[in-house]
């Protein structure tokens, strides 16, 4: 096991993580919706807190812009019109969907950490290359070496946004 | 003097970068804090002398103190909490819409000098901007909803909608300097604002500040109007319009609960103000003049060129400051002048107004971009294409004037034309006055 240099990216790391996993829990754990909703926009925050932790500056306020600033109200404003009544209607029954649920989230983490943690076991500091996670390099890269599956992601965004509008306006 | 100043600096470019970062947050939050009462009383006082009253007068010289006096009764006010509320959330809400209007000068330089000003000069400036005020709009829906009252949801719930249709327009607004800058990071902005004018070959002592630029003045007027909609302040307030919702989203909070957010809207005026100065005004350069060009032009009075780029490279924050006061007090002069939108004019300027010309503009400026890449180094192209871009954005500047008039005047049609009832000074009574003697003859479309 090796030792781990205390730096003061590990000082912003380890409350910022630890945040973001109790509002983690809290999203699933709280009975108000309303209070759910609160804990993911925190768990998003500090995911993005950590994005710039990592250097990683444009996904961290991607995940700010749309996730946080925009999606999120979304579900807060769908949330608050909907009016959800007292928390103890919305009670689950306890049975088997639990225990299920659990394995199957025990199960995922195992094959995510598989992946990811035998390559970080000997990282302690993070060293990114100096231009990593800028936006100009994003920028060149996604539009050079990912080009296509830019644009084709580009294209069900679209075929999205206008199928809501055909959704939801009968005349047109 | 001198000495101690080098001493000081010589101590700062030593200390740790944790220690230099803490410094430069406290040397924007602290002034902030302590200006925001004093916008509180300007705003009294400018706003009592455009409206030809005297205003607060009596707490102190010119009645400067009225905000300390005003703070201390709402701390000592009785503290009112409503029952059946949703405790917590009702308890963080204000804290929530405090947070944004500070954090957002996070990317915003004050200054010359790149140790002490933005507290931190990332490569996403112009982006973080737009983020942290996405957030404002989470202190308002929240305090809306906790209270458990209609009117506060109904507040909140317009607001939200409001904050969502206006970022759109703002970020295009943005993204079209951020285009013609090459740059996400606002001291680049400014950088480039300090190069000579566009579109003026003779006029190099002119700095190219975004707002005489064709498309940064169309950028920069939807970017004033979306930044007073992202404030809810006049004549955007419909989340707060007394008339029909009270006081809208803080209608249950009282004492200093209520001045939290008082004092959120007010930091967050004056920091857009400082962003609206940053990207369009040519951030803390006092005059849109390149002393150093003029120098070179007119040698006869360098001295005095060299004295006014000395005052102006160490005067910067006071500049600054005057600009971002000067924002606000348009905020203010806005309030006295215009009357509130209604919700159908505040979402047909948004949707169909502002957002398809910050879209217009924005892919105006990313062809100028193209073609100059294309035909760059060509002089032919640069001196026969740039007073055609000039007039071809000019003619889109026309447009926008004439949009915002069209909303402010006729609305969208019917509505409004059952307003102009005649009310005042109906004809049946002029034209009784006119009878004398027999009976009073009623015109025919009386």
């Amino acid at each position: 096991m090796p030792s781990i240099t205390i730096t003061p990216d590990l000082i912003v790391f380890v409350p910022l993580a630890l945040v973001a996993a109790l509002s983690a829990i809290g999203v699933v754990a709280l009975k108000n919706a309303v209070r759910s909703a609160l804990c993911l926009v925190l768990n998003f925050f500090t995911l993005s807190a950590l994005y710039f932790n990592l250097r990683a500056e444009i996904i961290g306020i991607t995940q700010v812009v749309v996730y946080t600033g925009a999606i999120m109200v979304l579900f807060l404003f769908v949330i608050m019109l909907l009016n959800l009544g007292a928390p103890q209607l919305l009670a689950e029954k306890k049975d088997l969907k639990i225990g299920a649920g659990l394995a199957g989230g025990v199960i995922l983490f195992g094959v995510i950490a598989g992946t990811i943690f035998p390559p970080l076991v000997s990282v302690n500091v993070i060293h990114a290359p100096t231009k990593y996670g800028e936006p100009a390099t994003l920028g060149h890269t996604l539009f050079t070496q990912f080009v296509w599956p830019f644009e084709v992601a580009s294209i069900l965004l679209l075929v999205g946004i206008v199928g809501s509008i055909l959704l939801a306006k009968r005349k047109i | 003097m001198q000495s101690a100043l080098f001493q000081i600096g010589k101590w700062f470019v030593h200390t740790p970068a944790a220690l230099q970062a803490l410094i430069r947050v406290l040397l924007y939050v602290i002034p902030l804090l302590l200006l925001v009462p004093m916008f509180i009383w300007w705003e009294r006082r400018l706003l009592s002398w455009m409206q030809d009253r005297i205003g607060p007068n009596r707490v102190g010289p010119f009645g400067l103190l009225q905000a300390i006096a005003d703070g201390v009764k709402l701390f000592f006010k009785e503290d009112i909490t409503p029952a059946s509320i949703d405790r917590l959330i009702y308890f963080v809400a204000p804290a929530i819409a405090l947070f944004p209007a500070f954090a957002l000068g996070g990317t915003l330089p004050w200054g010359p000098n790149r140790l002490l000003t933005p507290m931190a000069d990332v490569n996403i400036g112009v982006l973080y901007i737009m983020a942290v005020s996405s957030l404002g709009v989470y202190g308002v829906v929240l305090g809306g909803y906790a209270p458990n009252n209609k009117y506060s949801l109904l507040g909140g719930l317009r607001s939200s909608a409001q904050l969502i249709s206006y970022e759109l327009a703002m970020g295009m607004s943005l993204a079209a300097i951020a285009l013609a800058s090459g740059s996400l990071k606002v001291t680049e902005f400014v950088h480039q604002q300090e190069m000579p004018i566009w579109g003026a070959d003779q006029a190099v002592w002119i700095q190219n500040w975004n707002l005489f630029t064709p498309y940064g003045f169309l950028a920069g007027i939807i970017f004033a109007i979306c930044m007073v909609a992202e404030t809810n302040r006049a004549p955007f307030d419909l989340p707060e319009a007394e008339n029909e919702l009270i006081a809208g989203y803080h209608t249950e909070y009282s004492s200093m609960k209520f001045a939290v957010y008082f004092m959120g809207e007010y930091a967050a005026m004056f920091v857009f103000s400082g962003v609206f100065a940053a990207v369009f005004l040519g951030g803390y350069n006092f005059l849109p003049i390149r002393w150093e060009a003029l120098i070179d032009d007119y040698p006869a009075a360098t001295a005095f060129w060299q004295f006014m780029q000395a005052l102006n490279y160490y005067g910067a924050p006071i500049w600054f400051i005057g600009k971002c006061i000067g924002g606000l007090s348009v905020y203010i002069w806005l309030r006295a002048t215009l009357p509130r939108l209604r919700y159908d004019q505040l979402m047909s300027l948004g949707w169909r107004c502002l957002l398809p010309l910050s879209v217009a503009n924005f892919m105006a400026v990313g062809f100028w971009v193209l073609l100059t890449r294309l035909m760059g180094g060509m002089e032919q192209f640069e001196s026969d294409a740039q007073p055609l871009a000039t007039l071809g954005l000019l003619l889109i500047d026309v447009l926008i004037v004439m949009v915002v008039d069209r909303v402010y005047r006729r609305g969208s049609g019917k509505e409004m034309a059952s307003r102009t009832i005649e009310m005042v000074d109906p004809p049946v009574l002029r034209s009784i006055e006119l009878v004398d003697g027999g009976e009073p003859v009623v015109p025919a479309n009386g």
